[in-house]
């Protein structure tokens, strides 16, 4: 029986509780209205996953966790493109530009971050393939899924929050008129560090979140930990007219007339 | 006979019966229900569709004051009352720090409704834990322009004073124009 629908019906923590829990192997295939997703599964155990978004080759992977420069990934794009993860993995062990550990570490947070991601989604066809595992010059893992089901509901959680908290990336970010303040002597991340160059009242936040190439989780959590630490205040941008004041509604026409009415409704409330 | 209403919301068990109930000349229309969830379970009943007051100024005036439902799941009717209003008071317990995240939901969603002008009140500050008013406007996130008013809703002189509040705003607002 193949086991597919909606995440709109099925959410992705039930599909992964099963697919554990039935200890399945085989490969769940996403398609969402923006993006899609593959993730693999060994005996109901994470064993591989990639984003359509991404570039999933492992060099790409290496860069993004930091662990190979740009200049390296253009290198081996231009001369080992034709080659595959595993023996890319050899070849980068050998010539000491990373250890086994980095690589496995670096790919176990690109599949489990993979994962997490759709947790969020609200919207996607799915289907799972039996027994369909990842292609032969894939690195494959074994990664527990009781975590990532854990972890991804907590994150679920707490997006629900910041969505309440931001609800909306089309504002822009200025530093606080504090003068006790000096954002260099706060110890911020690489990544914190991003979004703090990019604060401006030109750039809208979701300007800053594509730029910066965070995906919207982590780009809200880092918004939300500034605006706690009183270090930035949310603005609109630069450029873009207030919303028009509207005047309220009164029952009758003209300036005069309707203040006369509103001074009325003073003087009766003062006499109440 | 005209008439012209003002709205007042605020997170469940914020004050807006008692607020409305403390000026009306009529006893308030309300449309309470026994709670049924656990989780809102602080007080015995809670407004289902809107409270309902009313303030005539003359024989050719009326002022309406309309309460909003204070659960969550009762959303759907803010667009329906916010439509024509003069002007809203957003009611806010000073004593339930964990309302002011909602309270804050319910200012951006009415604002986004109607950007009329509107005051925000410090309710219940004869609570012993209630917060200072300038330490919610921070927790609030309110900018300095808006009116945060300390009331206390069952203070006709703490009532009257947000709603003068808002009138003064409403006349600023037209003499801008």
């Amino acid at each position: 029986m193949a086991l597919k629908g909606n995440l709109r019906d099925f959410s992705f923590s039930q599909l992964l509780n099963l697919i554990s829990l039935a200890k399945k192997t085989g490969t769940l295939q996403v398609h969402g209205p923006e993006k899609a997703a593959s993730i693999s599964f060994d005996a109901g155990k994470l064993s591989y996953a990639q984003n359509s978004k991404k570039d999933h080759g492992l060099a790409a992977v290496l860069l993004r966790s930091e662990k190979l420069t740009d200049k390296q990934y253009q290198v081996i794009k231009e001369k080992a493109n034709n080659i595959g993860d595993k023996e890319l993995g050899l070849m980068l062990i050998n010539s000491n530009y990373v250890t086994q550990d980095e690589i496995l570490s670096s790919l176990k947070n690109e599949f489990v971050s993979t994962a997490n991601d759709l947790f969020s989604w609200e919207e996607g066809i799915f289907h799972f393939e039996n027994n369909l595992k990842p292609a032969a010059d894939k690195i494959s893992l074994l990664i527990s899924l009781e975590n990532i089901i854990i972890e991804g509901s907590r994150q679920l959680q707490e997006m629900e929050r910041l969505q309440d908290e931001l609800p909306s990336l089309d504002m822009a970010l200025k530093f606080t008129d504090n003068p006790g303040t000096n954002i260099r002597n706060v110890n911020l991340s690489v990544k914190e560090w991003r979004v703090v160059s990019f604060i401006n009242p030109k750039n809208s936040m979701k300007q800053i979140a594509k730029t910066t190439k965070l995906d919207d989780y982590e780009f809200r959590r880092i918004v939300y930990s500034l605006i706690q630490a009183g270090l930035v205040e949310i603005i609109r941008p630069e450029g873009v007219a207030p919303p028009t004041p509207k005047v309220p509604t009164l029952p009758v026409e003209g300036a005069d007339e309707q203040k006369s009415l509103v001074n009325r409704l003073i003087t009766r409330i003062r006499s109440l | 006979m005209q008439t012209v209403k003002m709205v007042v919301t605020g997170p469940f068990s914020s004050g807006k019966t008692q607020f409305i109930q403390t000026v009306s000349e009529i006893d308030v229309v309300a449309t309470e229900r026994k709670i049924s969830s656990e989780s809102e379970r602080i007080k015995e009943t809670t407004t289902v569709a809107m409270d309902f007051g009313r303030i005539t100024v003359d024989d050719d005036l009326v002022l309406y004051l309309f309460g909003t439902p204070g659960q969550k799941r009762f959303d759907f009717m803010w667009e329906i009352l916010s439509e024509g209003m003069l002007g809203f008071v957003v009611m806010v317990d000073s004593s339930r720090p964990e309302t002011f995240r909602e309270a804050r939901r319910i200012l951006e969603t009415f604002r986004a409704y109607a950007p009329t002008p509107y005051v925000v009140t410090a309710n219940k500050q004869d609570l012993e834990d209630a917060w200072e008013p300038e330490d919610m406007r921070i927790a609030l996130r309110l900018a300095p322009e808006v009116k945060l008013l300390p009331c206390t809703a069952t203070d006709k002189e703490s009532v009257k004073n947000a709603l003068l509040e808002l009138l003064y705003s409403i006349l600023e607002r037209m003499e801008s124009e």
